[in-house]
């Protein structure tokens, strides 16, 4: 079963150089693991653009689509047997980058 | 059954429904074919029949359906409650219970859960139990078995890693059980709920006999023992409760006491830092070692309530804490720290029970007066009620 552990930067502390080397090893461990789907951190909100093209017209929007001081600022997806696992890992995970962590499973 | 059922088809839906229809089936047939021989063996295959037979017929079985199967079908060895099957029944209800008690779920779902799926309670019971709508509490209940299946949370007992933490969540579920047992919340239900008790007693056991070293596990089980010994004591023949003070204690369960006594000196002679149920069973040690309630050690109840305080600062703590200090220092100084915890504790019934009683000793009927009237308001249990107001219509 496949979850995604979405990161959340709630503004409260930069990305460190500790930070990098402790995401880079769980990431490590997450391969070796037989965990690692895939991964990605994302830059801040700020810079984003909506298109909505429900219509038939493209409306493009200037922003992030929800304004909150809280926001994605990267996530995994792994591969976990059960919640259990994905709890454990989503733990590690938020202690090495140093923010909050959803999981979610996949449909 | 819904144990066995859940772990067979995994999936809590389909195995309280087959569950449900095994039973009305019963009900129908056997008064006019007869009870079968082995009643529970008939329920057992009827039950397993219906899940079978909603699998086929909702025709759910996609992929994600045949993944889930295949994950608990390998668990399925043992053969579901035949005689001699006890031990796989047992480890059933605990891989049940610790689904229930999954730290993903909210506290009161765990609960609620563990009262449905464990204990057998009607929603239309636990809603009650909780003080809440009917359809909220069914939605809430539904929403944590959606939780449950589309999260996979597994069915089984946790990993040695996760244990303790798990362990101390179980453990709060289970006084949770017992309590509503204890003094049910409802004015529609028994007083006293035995089934709960028992239950939540039974689990406990079995906690322990896979956690032998825990000494919370050991500590919750001693408090719920010397609780329940004062079961039939604690209800008047008139159906009123009758306090500690009050109580016949002859009447009290002797194997019950002695066997949680035991437990508590086991504890004792451990020599750890007792936690939060260790310290709470050690009250109910003084009590129950007290032939009456004039020998009663409060210097000793006091000191422990002292300790619990520093584990767990809550007002209900505190609460019961002056309970005893009545005792040691007179109702006057009880009641200055009662009378502290208001804006925290004015929606709780036996907060203005104990400021009812402590007002009435000290002979402010007209306050006591008031303090009743608002405890019998917010009181659901019957016993309560009934024994609150006959002390208020005793006031002079």
């Amino acid at each position: 079963m496949q979850y995604l552990m979405s990161v959340i930067d709630d503004g409260t502390g930069p990305d460190t150089p500790t930070e990098e080397a402790a995401i880079d090893a769980f990431n490590e461990r997450l391969r070796s693991l037989g965990h690692w789907v895939f991964a990605g951190g994302l830059g801040s909100p700020d810079p984003a653009t909506v298109i909505d093209n429900r219509g038939g017209q493209a409306v493009i929007t200037d922003g992030p689509f929800l304004e909150s001081k809280e926001y994605l600022a990267g996530f995994w997806i792994i591969e976990a047997p059960d919640l259990d696992v994905a709890l454990r890992l989503a733990a590690e995970g938020s202690s090495c980058c140093n923010r909050k962590v959803e999981v979610r499973p996949f449909l | 059954m819904v144990a066995s059922l859940t772990r067979r088809f995994g999936d809590l839906d389909l195995a309280e429904e087959s569950a449900a229809e095994a039973f009305a089936t019963a009900v129908e047939r056997w008064p006019a074919d007869g009870e079968p021989p082995n009643p529970g063996a008939w329920l057992t295959t009827t039950a397993n029949r219906k899940a079978i037979d909603r699998i086929r017929r909702e025709n759910k079985r996609d992929a994600k359906h045949q993944d889930a199967q295949e994950v608990y079908d390998s668990q399925a060895t043992e053969p579901l409650e035949t005689p001699g099957a006890q031990s796989a029944i047992d480890d059933d209800r605990l891989r049940l219970i610790f689904t229930c008690a999954h730290p993903a779920l909210a506290m009161e779902t765990r609960v609620a859960l563990t009262l449905r799926l464990v204990g057998g309670l009607t929603v239309a019971e636990i809603a009650r139990a909780f003080l809440v709508q009917e359809t909220a509490m069914g939605q809430r209940i539904t929403r944590a078995k959606a939780k449950i299946k589309a999260t996979r949370i597994p069915y089984r007992v946790p990993t040695s890693e996760d244990l303790p933490e798990r362990v101390s969540g179980l453990l709060a579920v289970l006084f949770l059980v017992f309590n509503e047992g204890y003094l049910a919340t409802g004015p529609h239900s028994d007083p006293l709920r035995h089934d709960l008790t028992g239950e939540a007693i039974r689990l406990t056991r079995l906690i322990r006999e896979l956690l032998p070293d825990d000494g919370e596990v050991v500590g919750l089980l001693a408090l719920m023992l010397l609780t329940e010994a004062r079961r039939t004591a604690r209800v008047s023949a008139r159906g009123e409760l009758v306090t500690l003070d009050e109580q016949d204690r002859g009447a009290w369960d002797a194997a019950l006491v002695a066997e949680g006594l035991g437990l508590v000196r086991e504890r004792l002679a451990a020599g750890v830092a007792p936690g939060r149920y260790q310290i709470l069973a050690a009250i109910n040690a003084v009590h129950t070692s007290a032939r009456d309630v004039r020998d009663t050690d409060w210097s000793q109840v006091v000191a422990l309530y002292d300790q619990l305080v520093r584990l767990d600062s809550s007002p209900v703590v505190t609460l019961n804490r002056a309970i005893a200090v009545a005792e040691l220092d007179g109702p006057a100084v009880a009641l200055a720290t009662v009378d502290r915890l208001k804006p925290r504790l004015t929606g709780y019934h036996a907060y203005h029970a104990t400021r009812a009683d402590l007002l009435r000793r000290l002979g402010r009927s007209e306050q006591a007066r008031a303090a009743y009237d608002r405890a019998i308001e917010l009181a659901g249990n019957t016993a309560e009620t009934a024994y609150l107001t006959r002390r208020r219509d005793q006031l002079p």
